[in-house]
């Protein structure tokens, strides 16, 4: 190699540093192919009839017309699906097509293909449904009481999915000795994802027989044992592939559209089926932030240490599992938020109803207890006459204290320095003097909140991922990530981390995205864990791989390993001078030399707060958190009841932060979407029927209703995370209703109970006429 | 009808019904899925082109309004060899994560730019609150759009 080549390689991504994204300049130029852009002249579109109402017996399908339609060229039902037709991840609950009964209106119940989207609408149209009406249940309070209709009959616990509780100390009967005493009943609604892209898919079935479904999915291999079970088909003869998708934020995390492709596929072989729900259909269908309603009581000495809390957590969840046990269980886990509680106890349910599908999205059952907590120690704080952020400041949990679930936290803690740093912020110093300059017809107020969030699946399912390098005999590097990039830019770290290992450029690297055929199990996209538990599994690939070919170059030059640098490009015997390029060692590897693969198991909690093993499975504690402060500042328009936020400020402890401009991303993407939940999405379904079908009705942040976003992080290493990364994408979603809605409450006078808080709600507030809508 | 336009630079002739939508007729018939579609309603922003040079939503628009138009796409804007200033500034600044408002949030700022060469963060904002990001909370693509004017993005209404 050449001197003037040698200027040519660009430097190696340091961690650390901010990093372009690798996915960048293709979705920039419209170059990057997603699931929903795949088009073929002999494709077919697929397409499902919806149940439309909320619980009903399915008495038959008359398809007999719209089989008839020309250009149709499937019509299937229940009676087509060869495998359990049965879909979820704890409990397979969930029907691909409906069989027995119709649960809810969203649930789907025939599938047509057609050739092309009109057709397809019009055959739709001409499916009837034979439906026998049942009694349908969308009260969390009648679905729990006895003789309630039951959503699944054989489920044991009727329509309460899973119950979870907890006690430390004395539980709640030390509320009784305690001074001060505080308790309010909050009500969070279901929050929608609204990625920008739609459930997609297209699939095909191969000459072979095998079947390769392309979709926007967070959960690839997870998605190709349900796809095989639910179908009847071997799981090895499933295959998965998974393009960026355009955003999922928890509600790709499980099957949408892929055992739908696949029925499809098995009827119309070896044509490509493509399926692309519209946004009614998506808003209809995909699960939702689980709405809740929870119960709080605090309780507190004088001096403001807090003694004990009673905690009672309603999530609704639907017709179906769909994680929801799992996401109650993570609420149960964060109820007493960041604090030192010594006395609590704490009892969740996850019930089932005919309203939609509760399910994961970023925060997982912790932005409900966020809301909940957070605002009952502001209540705390006005009882006892102290500042909110001194009642945190003595009351938050350090290394080694017991959490609210009574675990001894055993982690990184950078909380305190990130409420310190929120201390020191010019928006808090100096909210007085703020506040006073609100201008005419306007009232000022400036809330915190705290928040930590676990990080991985927790004790029992084991978090795994497996990385891959190969190293090309043209000496490129391929990177296989199982894990889904759905927008976080986790691709991107990856590199960044492969690249500083093996002190090549990041040009000489490629990604190999998901794809069941080629890259390794790894898990889900979720849980803050995608470089948490992928990291360290990368990391030594590729310091194998670096070791091997040092190995391999240092005989070569007939030299001791230590005397050989793997340097951009190249080897060098460090003594002589002597070089090899890259390329030509790595064309003098065997095939199975070039490949490395590792793995990791992210360590867990041995701990166990309850001696209940389901509570365990579905996540019962985590080992590792990642702590923020969160400041907001608000102006509330008294004419109009708008509340608009002018000032937001984020400190948060991730550990290790290996790429700035991507945590950034991942803060200000998870509070842009957190301040949704507090002011202005309201997704409203009232006895099947959804009343926010579309963005005119359900409405989410555009660029003029936000302020900038400030973020800070905490300097802090976490041992157990790769290069001492903790996982950030979920953190800042948590806290920001909180934050709000203290600052709300400080400007007008009034604690909400019910969000988000519309311009109707502060009016009513405003007015002081007692209100539903105000905690007692 | 037999449809005559303009298409990123080059004549176009093709054959189609006069009420397919642009967005498809983009999409499936032309193969230029840069333009994404998510709303099909006019909402979103997602599948925003330029007509003659001005933002418009192709998924509210028939085939036969682009007669002898000019017609925009993302991917007639730049490649990842050769960005055009305002996909080079998103690229830089962060303004992309999952991407698929993206193509049509650059459409936009490049419309709004030509509109307002200098503008400020809160004209950014307001040009650009037609099109929904579910990722970003909008910040890092004001940045972009504000280097891109050649402003310093941490300037006058930064915190």
């Amino acid at each position: 190699m050449s001197a003037q080549d040698k200027d040519q390689i660009s430097p190696v991504a340091q961690v650390g540093v901010s990093f372009t994204r690798r996915d960048a300049a293709a979705k920039v130029c419209g170059r990057e192919a997603y699931a929903c852009d795949f088009y073929a002249p002999e494709m077919l579109w697929a397409g499902v009839k919806r149940a439309g109402v909320a619980h009903a017996r399915l008495r038959g399908v008359d398809t007999a017309r719209a089989r008839e339609l020309p250009g149709v060229e499937a019509v299937l039902t229940h009676r087509d699906v060869k495998g359990s037709n049965r879909q979820g991840v704890v409990q397979k609950d969930q029907p691909v097509l409906v069989d027995d009964k119709v649960r809810h209106p969203g649930d789907a119940v025939a599938l047509v293909v057609a050739r092309d989207r009109q057709t397809l609408a019009r055959a739709l149209e001409l499916v009837e449904l034979d439906l026998e009406p049942l009694p349908a249940v969308f009260d969390l309070d009648e679905a729990l009481a006895d003789g309630a209709p039951l959503i699944h009959p054989e489920h044991p616990g009727g329509n309460l999915l899973l119950k979870g509780e907890v006690t430390t100390g004395r539980g709640a009967e030390a509320l009784e000795s305690c001074p001060v005493v505080v308790q309010a009943t909050y009500h969070l609604p279901w929050q929608e994802h609204a990625y920008l892209e739609t459930e997609a898919g297209w699939a095909r079935l191969e000459e072979d027989g095998s079947l390769v479904v392309t979709a926007s999915t967070q959960t690839p291999f997870r998605d190709r044992m349900e796809v095989a079970e639910s179908l009847g088909l071997d799981p090895a003869r499933v295959r998965i592939i998974v393009p960026y998708p355009g955003g999922a934020f928890g509600g790709k995390d499980g099957i949408t559209v892929q055992s739908l492709l696949g029925l499809a596929c098995l009827a119309c072989p070896g044509r490509p089926v493509k399926m692309w729900l519209s946004r009614e259909e998506s808003f209809l269908a995909g699960a939702k932030r689980h709405r809740a309603r929870l119960h709080y009581r605090l309780g507190a000495d004088r001096e403001g240490r807090l003694v004990a809390m009673q905690a009672r957590l309603y999530y609704d969840t639907g017709p179906y599992d769909h994680l929801g046990g799992v996401v109650m269980t993570l609420g149960l886990e964060h109820a007493g938020g960041p604090y030192r509680i010594p006395h609590t106890e704490i009892q969740s349910y996850a019930v089932y109803t005919n309203n939609p599908v509760g399910g994961a999205f970023r925060g997982f059952g912790v932005p409900q207890v966020a809301a909940a907590v957070e605002q009952t120690l502001d209540r705390l704080a006005a009882e006892l006459g102290m500042d909110p952020l001194e009642l945190r400041r003595r009351n938050l949990l350090r290394r080694g204290d017991l959490t609210p679930v009574g675990t001894v936290l055993d982690c990184s803690v950078g909380l305190g320095e990130c409420l310190e740093a929120l201390a020191r912020h010019r928006l808090w110093r100096r909210r007085e003097d703020w506040k006073r300059k609100a201008p005419p017809h306007t009232r000022r107020g400036v809330g915190l909140a705290l928040a930590l969030h676990g990080v991985g699946y927790g004790p029992v399912v084991p978090d795994v991922a497996g990385a891959k390098l190969e190293l090309t005999p043209e000496g490129r590097i391929l990177l296989y990530a199982g894990v889904v990039d759905m927008g976080q830019g986790n691709a991107t770290t990856y590199l960044q981390m492969a690249s500083q290992e093996l002190n090549q450029p990041p040009d000489a690297l490629e990604l190999v995205l998901p794809d069941t055929a080629r890259t390794l199990p790894s898990g889900s996209a979720s849980a803050s864990r995608t470089t948490y538990t992928f990291g360290p599994a990368l990391l030594a690939a590729a310091r194998e791989l670096a070791a091997r070919l040092r190995a391999k170059a240092a005989d070569l030059f007939m030299a001791p390993v230590e005397e050989v640098a793997l340097l951009p490009g190249r080897l060098m015997h460090l003594t002589s001078g002597k070089e090899i390029p890259l390329a030509r060692l790595a064309a003098m590897l065997d095939a199975a030399e070039r490949v490395v693969t590792r793995r990791h198991r992210a360590p867990t909690s041995p701990q166990r707060p309850s001696s209940d093993p389901w509570l365990a499975l579905h996540g019962l504690p985590h080992k590792v958190f990642s702590f923020a402060a969160q400041l907001a500042a608000v102006q509330v328009d008294t004419l109009t009841g708008r509340v608009e936020v002018k000032h937001f400020f984020t400190a948060c402890d991730v550990g290790n932060v290996l790429n700035p401009q991507l945590l950034e991303q991942q803060v200000q993407g998870a509070v842009a979407q957190g301040l949704g939940y507090a002011l202005w999405e309201d997704f409203q379904s009232e006895k099947g029927e959804l009343l926010t079908p579309d963005f005119a009705t359900y409405i989410i942040p555009t660029a003029l209703d936000l302020p900038d976003l400030e973020t800070r992080y905490v300097r802090c290493y976490e041992p157990s995370g790769p290069l001492g990364l903790k996982g950030a994408g979920e953190l800042p979603i948590d806290a920001p209703l909180p934050a709000v809605a203290a600052a709300v409450a400080e400007a007008c006078g009034f604690r909400p109970a019910r969000f988000p808080l519309t311009p109707e709600r502060i009016l009513a507030g405003l007015s002081g006429r007692p209100s539903e809508d105000q905690a007692s | 009808m037999r449809l005559r336009f303009t298409l990123n630079g080059q004549p176009v002739e093709i054959e189609t019904p006069p009420d397919r939508r642009v967005v498809d007729l983009l999409r499936q018939d032309l193969g230029l899925t840069g333009t994404k579609e998510a709303c099909g309603a006019g909402e979103c922003g997602a599948c925003t082109v330029l007509v003659d040079g001005r933002s418009r939503l192709s998924c509210l628009m028939l085939a036969a309004q682009l007669e002898g138009r000019r017609l925009t796409t993302i991917e007639g804007l730049g490649d990842p060899q050769n960005l055009h200033p305002v996909q080079r500034a998103f690229v830089e600044h962060g303004a992309v994560q999952c991407g698929f408002c993206t193509p049509g949030m650059v459409l936009a700022a490049v419309d709004l730019l030509e509109q307002n060469p200098a503008p400020s963060r809160e004209e950014i904002r307001r040009g650009l609150s037609g099109n929904l990001c579910r990722c970003t909370g909008y910040q890092k693509i004001v940045d972009a759009v504000q280097a891109a004017a050649g402003d310093d993005p941490r300037g006058e209404d930064a915190p």
